[in-house]
């Protein structure tokens, strides 16, 4: 185009670095907890002690009677609606007449200091009667004798797949997998600023991962229309997944418009283990049926996920976990039924990998079941069943784009593995135990494992997945520059510099800015599912091809112009436009057929562990990864995506899970919530292959969660490797290795 | 209206420090988090006043002797790059250095550290300069959601000041209180590396 240099610096490609980084390192980024206005008044959530019990009354006046309080509110104060969710309105803003699960919120206070409120909200007295916690998740399905935790039943979704009748073989090999609740623990808590407005509405300031399906559960909670809930993206602490459901949204509001003040909630990190859903625990039952040279004839599968009290995002996690069930291998036959199950446990939702996780650690360790009982490699295993383009899914669908799956199996393999240094030669720091020096490599055994995963891109199973863009380009100082304003929410994956690298590829512009993400604008969907870089990058590029084609036309009509001189005369161009992925379709309901993804995406990892077998001890050593991205927006940060979510499948391989005993957390702190140091994670090797994919925006493959499935099932092939023992659950403690039963 | 500092991201190519400020909506909203108002105002417990020594300015305040140094820093002084992840030392979200030691502000009391001289994030860069860690986290990408940023860069400002940069595996030692959830860490070992010159 005329009077244009599409190829600037910083765009598509570039390691830009973020545009919001100077911000971070200098301490000025304002996160949701970091938001004041001077006459702001603190919110405190009032929890049930409770996984199950109903409330015979509550009684409010004790804390209006303390000093400072300004209010307290219960379900009978919720201005509209009583319930919002995700996929379904189902959980009470405020409980009425029961809890389902310990940490669920009961009533409100807002006073003029955080310690007043807080203990006005201990002195409101509940009366509760406590009632029988469904706690096993087993029973809860298919006990009928079990107690309903919501009234339409305890499966809160089976979802079945069916394909052939062949359900014997050769070589069988079974096995019951667990894997523990996850949790995101972002480090910065749930939090944000309600400020009333005039008009009756309120603005809404908080770090989430989707702005405008909060507003719709909020407004019609506040009895409001959505245009008078107005939001805005706080500077966001990680997410992870944690931030899909809203926490504190209706709450702060609710506060803010019976006090006429603005009204900051800022979780405590004990009240944050309760004040978002975690990862679903799972228990699962495998068996695969296989010639003797180790080709899979059939997968049989019951999956089992607990989604606590609440709907959450459980239909997806089911459905990504059926769907998925036998992973990025050709199988002929299949029998999978996943559930997903009501009971009083924490609630369960969103997080990094939703579903595929789970299964991902069950099918792999059966694969190396398979491997051991065909006398193959588990290299040599997962290639000959390995999915590739035009492979079949087991849900019907056809892999349309690359997925070279063998290619990276044997790239991978290739690495050279960490020297193991002499026994009398190691640095005692770097051995299991660490500088708590357990050993100087006595009982240490080294193993070697692979992982290999599939995650789908974007939401799935027919749900209208779009993202909203808008680009203006307008002189300023004289200069041509681009703003580029979207909904998007930033939680560290660095959207926004993405957003500004496509504008400048797009319009051979390089001054850009991204505004902040707000309710102004249409919707963009979630930060989830890997999909941001896809459908808001989509949106950003078709509103910038847009805004490209009128100033091509104005160049046309005003020959010889230069661009400053075009936008003189034209005044500032702007274009709005919604991005759509590809029509995806629900799971036929009984035999689980159906296109119902967009796209796909594979990681594969190696690990390499030293394991104390005497204590029970393990040391990552090294962590290698093979991803297919497509195509590379921003490499600096694809690797960091990549460490990231390899660092959160070693926690959930060895360390992180959140303990429940009857139905009660045993563990909401940092010291015994255990999430990977700097010591744990060790080194890491990567290498990216640009496989481009014809459908999506440059080829791009979402990126940010297929690490985390695999690497889970490497690092515990590793320990298997080393320790000889089964390990059929994760996270592998200390004692499963040393005391196994 | 009331003042102050709904200040949010302003994310701009070419000017990356400036700071946006958002309209509230109907709100005027504006400028400079400079808090007027004590958080504490009216409490019941003692408090007294003591002169906190702070990025080089000194600040009166009056705090009971309950209030930890972390939460001086963010509700009386306005100095919310200090992070609180945990409040309970876990996290290392809010490292602060007092008299070039790093410690964890969410462990001590405000009154406690009266005399000392305290370095936050906000008091590393010269200006618009940035401190060399600062710079060498920005060029590593050693961070992602960034909200551990700060207590790692304190953390590693005083980890390279103790000779505790010596290698990847010393800094990896080192530098084993400050979480981070994005899991940067390959990262943050090689911005550290750097600024410590290797």
């Amino acid at each position: 185009m005329s009077g244009m240099d599409t190829r600037v610096a910083g765009g598509v490609g570039a390691s830009a670095l973020r545009p919001d980084g100077t911000l971070k390192v200098t301490g000025e980024f304002a996160y949701s907890s970091d938001l004041w206005l001077d006459d702001m008044v603190w919110g405190v959530t009032l929890r049930s002690p409770h996984p199950s019990a109903r409330i015979r009354s509550i009684d409010v006046t004790p804390a209006l009677a303390m000093p400072g309080v300004l209010c307290a509110l219960t379900h009978e104060d919720v201005p509209g609606l009583k319930f919002h969710g995700l996929d379904h309105p189902d959980t009470p803003v405020l409980a009425i007449d029961r809890v389902r699960y310990q940490g669920e919120p009961v009533a409100l206070v807002a006073a003029d200091h955080p310690e007043r409120a807080r203990r006005a909200a201990a002195a409101i007295v509940v009366d509760y009667e406590v009632t029988e916690a469904v706690t096993d998740p087993w029973r809860a399905a298919f006990d009928p004798s079990c107690p309903k935790v919501q009234e339409g039943g305890n499966v809160l979704r089976h979802q079945p797949v069916r394909v052939g009748s062949v359900f014997e073989a050769p070589v069988v090999v079974t096995g019951e997998y667990e894997v523990g609740m996850q949790d995101q623990a972002p480090l910065g808590p749930e939090s944000g600023l309600a400020v009333p407005a005039e008009d009756g509405g309120v603005d809404l300031f908080v770090a989430t991962q989707w702005l405008h399906v909060d507003r719709d559960q909020i407004a019609p909670c506040l009895g409001l229309p959505p245009e008078k809930v107005r939001m805005t993206l706080a500077g966001v602490g990680g997410a992870f997944g944690a931030r899909e459901d809203l926490s504190m949204q209706i709450h702060a509001c609710m506060l803010a418009l019976r006090t006429g003040r603005p009204v900051k909630i800022v979780y405590g990190r004990e009240e944050s283990f309760f004040g978002h859903v975690h990862r679903h625990p799972a228990r699962m039952r495998y068996e695969h049926g296989a010639t003797e040279d180790g080709r899979l004839v059939y997968v049989k599968a019951e999956i089992l996920l607990d989604g606590g009290a609440y709907r959450s995002s459980s239909p997806a996690v089911v459905g990504n976990a059926a769907s998925l069930g036998a992973g990025p291998y050709e199988v002929p036959n299949v029998a999978i039924d996943a559930y997903g199950v009501y009971t009083n446990n924490p609630p369960c939702g969103a997080m990094r990998g939703f579903g595929a996780v789970q299964a991902c650690f069950a099918y792999e360790s059966q694969m190396d079941k398979l491997a051991e009982a065909c006398g193959i490699s588990p290299v040599e295993v997962r290639v000959r069943n390995a999915v590739s383009q035009g492979s079949r899914l087991i849900t019907g669908q056809v892999i349309d784009s690359p997925a070279p799956l063998a290619e990276m199996l044997r790239e991978l393999e290739a690495f050279p593995l960490p020297e193991e240094p002499a026994a009398g030669g190691r640095d005692l720091r770097a051995l299991p135990g660490g500088v708590a020096q357990t050993t100087h490599g006595e009982g240490v055994r080294r193993g070697v494992g692979y992982g290999v995963g599939i995650k789908n891109i974007c939401f799935s199973e027919g749900f209208d997945d779009f993202s909203t863009a808008r680009v203006r380009v307008e002189l300023a100082g004289g200069e041509p520059h681009v703003l580029v304003h979207t909904a998007a929410a930033e939680v560290g994956q660095g959207l926004v510099t993405v957003q500004a690298q496509i504008a400048r590829t797009e319009l051979g512009i390089d001054r850009v800015t991204v505004a902040p993400a707000d309710t102004r604008v249409g919707s963009a969907g979630s930060s989830s599912a890997s999909r941001q870089s896809y459908v808001t990058g989509g949106a950003v590029k078709a509103a910038c091809e847009a805004v490209r084609a009128r100033l091509d036309k104005l160049a046309e009509e005003n020959p010889g112009l230069t661009l400053p001189e075009l936008l003189e005369r034209s005044g500032p161009v702007e274009e709005t436009r919604e991005y759509r992925h590809r029509p995806t379709y629900p799971m036929d309901p009984v035999t689980g057929q159906g296109d119902s993804h967009t796209q796909l995406a594979l990681c594969v990892h190696r690990a390499v562990v030293d394991v104390d077998v005497e204590l029970g001890l393990v040391k990552v050593v090294e962590l290698a990864a093979v991803q297919d991205v497509g195509r590379v927006l921003n490499p600096l940060a694809l690797e960091g995506q990549i460490h990231g979510g390899t660092a959160q499948g070693l926690g959930l391989a060895l360390m992180e899970e959140i303990q429940v005993v009857d139905g009660r957390v045993r563990n909401p702190s940092f010291t015994d919530y255990l999430i990977p140091t700097i010591l744990d994670m060790p080194p890491m090797r990567v290498s990216i292959l640009e496989n481009a994919d014809p459908a999506a925006p440059y080829g791009l493959r979402g990126a940010g969660e297929p690490p985390t499935l695999s690497s889970t099932p490497a690092i515990a092939a590793a320990v298997r490797a080393a320790t000889g023992r089964p390990l059929p659950r994760v996270p592998i403690r200390p004692q499963d290795i040393a005391l196994p039963a | 209206m009331p003042l102050l500092w709904v200040k949010l991201h302003g994310m701009t190519q070419d000017g990356p420090t400036r700071r946006d400020v958002l309209k509230a909506g109907a709100t005027a909203a504006a400028i400079t988090p400079v808090l007027t108002q004590p958080v504490l105002a009216g409490a019941a417990a003692p408090s007294g006043a003591i002169t906190l020594l702070v990025n080089g300015e000194r600040h009166q305040v009056e705090v009971e002797a309950r209030v930890t140094l972390l939460d001086a820093l963010r509700e009386r002084l306005a100095l919310t790059g200090t992070k609180k992840g945990c409040d309970r030392g876990e996290c290392g979200a809010c490292t602060v250095l007092a008299d070039g030691k790093r410690i964890k502000s969410c462990l001590t009391l405000a009154v406690m550290q009266e005399g000392r001289e305290i370095t936050t994030i906000e008091g590393l860069a010269e200006g618009d300069e940035l401190h060399p860690m600062q710079a060498a986290f920005l060029k590593h990408d050693a961070f992602q959601c960034g909200i551990c940023t700060p207590g790692q860069i304190m953390s590693a400002v005083a980890c390279v000041a103790e000779g505790h940069a010596g290698s990847d595996q010393e800094v990896r030692d080192w530098m084993s209180g400050n979480l981070c959830r994005c899991s940067c860490y390959p990262n943050i070992v090689d911005a550290i590396r750097e600024a410590a010159g290797r």
